[in-house]
């Protein structure tokens, strides 16, 4: 290459490092913890478990015919439960009313450390404590938090991953409660 | 209080750095030395306040702060002492406050070194050097200041009784000293960026940054090196899946740093000593240190997926920002200085020195390519074609064993062969043997069963550079030992003495052998069984029994640790016992595992507790058999060592050696060898 033409063309040199960059940009687009769960469009896993509150039983199968929004947490899920935490219940007390039940499941915690948590929230849906780990394994848990969307023939709809925003939930809701 | 307070240091620090960036680039712009100067003392100052807050910082972990969310989320009163103090790189905030800590530690260590420093060029470059380090001290400090602030305080501004703890899989020796180290390591390659960013702004380009940054660099790449591997020496011991790498993306996000960092550090020799190779040497020293800026970056935005299980923020952002704003401004700087960058001389022959170093640079960052390449192509595939794919270790092997083999041999060839020109007869004199040695050595393991091609390519190159190695130093001092009638062990300290530098650094390749030998064999020679055991029942492996026991419960402050007593021997002979267990913590999701694993330089029997029946009639455990894994560790201590020496500053410059020595000295005598 001529001294003339390095000179005119040097200044592409700052911009080859361009593509990287757009790249490692784009993969804030995507979550790479969005794995397509193997439950979508298959009847939910049943579930009995007692009440933090109260200790009585709920069951998923007392909820037939509502949309119902499962939201796995635990008190020492930092940040993200507390993140998501004030957007469920905001949630449930804007659709509670049009057919939509929250439960939460609280998992891998202490009964004491997860009524704390309820109270810091002063969460008024329902909280459920799977203290063996059951329905945690059926619904393929691998992480808190995680809220899985139950239509209402019963199938799971969809599944996000990490705290919940309130788009994302009015969205789901929105389609999930037409027709 | 300390919230509060802490807040307030770290704002101040980023005020004063900002005014110390701008005042020294000005100061030297207009010539006004007292600019310069109030701008080296704002360096100490941002280093007096960030070291403030690192002790504000752990006032609150030792003493228990719970209305500091970090402190809540990274100790608690159960935590012992020494984890409450590490609890400060338990997580994201108190790691770049640590980070800025190092960071600030080198801008400092720079400033005192060369601030009285009389040559020209040194107090030409040292204004733009240290606004360059106190640019990136500020774009930490602003990190702390907005998205991570490591002393915000708890949600709600609830104080909670009792924090969580330190993450137990951080409750470790290891994990205490592997990421300072990395960090030191990271930050260490900030300080020759800065000086080639220096040259650059100044145009001095010839070989004084580099000769100004030699011993930095050598410090930054020790620090890396032993980061990385207390990283493998921490999952050997305390993740209990019996490797040490598993090519995760934060992982690599450590080795790619080190890729480039190691071949800056080869390829600078040519520049020192021919003037060589200016525009590759600037190049690398900026995608080493844009690397560990990405390193930080992928660890924490969340990107890619990761095993490693930290908590991902909005830094991410700012990271990207810095990594582009990094690699634009520095290759525009190239770019506008590209005509002061050209070569002083030119490659005489394809078997010399350069040329061992060209090659050893391209693999490592052909290495370096496949590796960020892997590590990257799941979102590539994503943002083409849609679909989601992970890169296993299958990639990362096929491609980095073979040039790992190379460098190897590169390794023993690089340090004796002639600048310019080698002969035929250099070659066969240093070379023949060594080669020998390491063929025979192949034809020996083959004869014994041993199989691979790739195994025992790298078990024969490892002894020849070992051969290589042992055999100049032999050389070396039995010359000057019938030179000077000293003895041949007072000779053989005398010259490494006399040229620290260059037998420091044969002493790392050796270092680097031992690691390479550790590293094949615990790889591909690995044997693992999987057993139930009833209690009092035994097993044999590989030549030892295993007997189970019993159960031991311990509940200790913190956790409750449940363990299988196995009582191992070998050929009647009692080794002792063994107890691997589980450790549940209160408050944790998974229980954490200890390994039980005897070591010897031959091999390690590594024992895993797998599922227990609550009533401890029957355990599972897991037995490795790791040949050479020890080898691993002690290539670390050897390689430290070896550094140890090279930073060491020469007493007297090589060339004093006796002249009647110097016919004899064979390859050292030829000018000053690195």
């Amino acid at each position: 290459m001529s001294a003339l033409a390095f000179r005119r063309l040097r200044w592409l040199i700052p911009l080859s490092a361009l593509p990287v960059i757009a790249l490692l940009a784009y993969g804030f687009r995507v979550n790479p913890r969005d794995i397509p769960s193997p439950l979508i469009d298959r009847p939910a896993p049943g579930f009995t478990l007692p009440r933090l509150d109260t200790g009585e039983p709920l069951s998923l199968a007392d909820l037939e015919g509502r949309v119902v929004v499962v939201n796995f947490w635990a008190s020492w899920c930092y940040p993200a439960c507390y993140e998501e935490a004030p957007v469920l219940e905001a949630g449930w007390r804007r659709w509670r009313e049009r057919g939509v039940t929250f439960v939460g499941i609280n998992m891998q915690d202490t009964d004491e450390r997860a009524r704390e948590f309820v109270q810091r929230f002063s969460f008024t849906f329902p909280n459920l404590a799977d203290r063996d780990g059951r329905t945690v394994i059926d619904y393929g848990v691998y992480g808190v938090p995680e809220t899985f969307f139950i239509d209402r023939e019963g199938r799971v709809a969809r599944k996000i991953v990490g705290a919940v925003n309130a788009e994302a939930l009015e969205e789901t809701l929105r389609a999930l409660t037409r027709s | 209080m300390i919230s509060t307070l802490g807040t307030v240091t770290l704002t101040t620090a980023l005020v004063i750095a900002i005014y110390a960036a701008v005042a020294s680039v000005l100061g030297a712009r207009t010539g006004r030395p007292a600019l310069v100067a109030s701008a080296e003392n704002g360096v100490l100052t941002v280093f007096g306040l960030v070291a403030l807050a690192v002790a504000l910082m752990e006032w609150a972990l030792v003493g228990g702060d719970y209305s500091i969310a970090f402190v809540a989320n990274n100790s608690s009163r159960a935590t012992p002492l020494i984890y409450k103090i590490t609890g400060l790189w338990g997580a994201l905030e108190g790691s770049i406050l640590l980070w800025l800590f190092v960071l600030g530690l080198f801008a400092v260590g720079v400033v005192l070194t060369y601030r009285r420093d009389p040559r020209p060029t040194m107090r030409a470059l040292l204004p733009y050097a240290t606004a360059v380090l106190m640019a990136v001290v500020s774009f930490f400090l602003l990190v702390t200041v907005v998205p991570a602030n490591p002393f915000a305080p708890f949600p709600g501004g609830v104080v909670p009784p009792d924090g969580r703890g330190l993450n137990p899989l951080l409750q470790n020796p290891g994990m205490a000293g592997h990421p300072p180290m990395l960090y030191l390591g990271f930050t260490g390659f900030t300080v020759p960026f800065a000086f080639a960013m220096a040259a650059l702004v100044t145009g001095r380009l010839d070989r004084d940054w580099i000769v100004a940054t030699r011993k930095w660099t050598v410090a930054a790449w020790w620090c890396l090196t032993a980061g990385i591997l207390l990283g493998g020496w921490w999952a050997y011991h305390v993740l209990g899946w019996g490797g040490i790498w598993a090519w995760d993306p934060v992982e690599n996000a450590s080795f790619l740093p080190w890729l480039t960092g190691t071949a800056f550090l080869h390829s600078v020799m040519i520049q020192e000593r021919r003037g060589m190779l200016k525009v590759w040497n600037i190049v690398l020293i900026i995608l080493t240190f844009a690397l560990t800026l990405f390193g930080t970056f992928l660890t924490r935005s969340g990107i890619l997926a990761s095993v490693h299980a930290f908590t991902t923020s909005d830094i991410g952002y700012y990271f990207l920002a810095a990594v582009a704003v990094t690699l634009v401004g520095a290759l525009w700087l190239v770019a506008a200085r590209g005509d002061r960058l050209r070569s002083e001389a030119t490659l005489d022959s394809m078997v010399s020195r350069e040329s061992v170093f060209l090659m050893n640079n391209v693999f490592l960052v052909g290495s370096c390519f496949s590796v960020f390449l892997g590590t990257v192509f799941p979102l590539i595939a994503e943002a083409l074609r849609g679909v989601k794919i992970s890169v296993g270790a299958p990639f990362f092997n096929s491609v980095n064993v073979p040039i790992a083999v190379g460098l190897v041999v590169l390794m023993g060839i690089g340090p004796l062969i002639a600048w310019r020109r080698a002969s035929l007869a250099q070659l066969r004199r240093h070379f023949l043997w060594p080669a020998v040695a390491g063929v025979a050595t192949a034809a020996v393991l083959f004869a014994l069963g041993v199989r691979g091609g790739w195994a025992l390519a790298a078990f024969a190159s490892s002894v020849f550079v070992a051969v290589v190695v042992g055999a100049e130093f032999v050389r070396v001092a039995r010359a000057r030992a019938v030179s000077t009638g000293e003895p041949f062990v007072k000779a053989l300290a005398e010259i490494a003495r006399r040229n620290r530098r260059r037998y420091g650094g044969l002493v790392v390749h050796l270092g680097i052998v031992f690691i390479v030998i550790g590293i094949t064999a615990s790889f591909g020679f690995q044997r693992s069984r999987e057993v139930a055991l009833a209690r009092g029942e035994a097993v044999e492996f590989e030549g030892y029994r295993i007997e189970y026991t019993g159960l031991v419960h311990e509940q200790e402050p913190h956790r409750l640790v449940i363990g299988a007593r196995l009582d191992v021997s070998r050929d009647g002979r009692s080794l002792g016992t063994y107890v691997p267990a589980k450790n549940f913590y209160e408050g944790r999701q998974e229980p954490t595992t200890t390994v039980a694993v005897r070591e010897r330089p031959s091999h390690d029997l590594y024992l895993i507790l797998g599922d227990v029946a609550p009533d401890g009639s029957h355990v599972t455990i897991r037995m490795l058999l790791n040949p050479l894994v020890m080898w691993i560790w002690i290539g670390g201590v050897v390689l430290t060592l070896g550094t140890v020496l090279a930073v060491f500053p020469d007493r007297k410059p090589a060339h004093a050696v006796a002249p009647a020595a110097l016919g004899q000295l064979g390859a050292v005598a030829r000018g000053r060898p690195e």
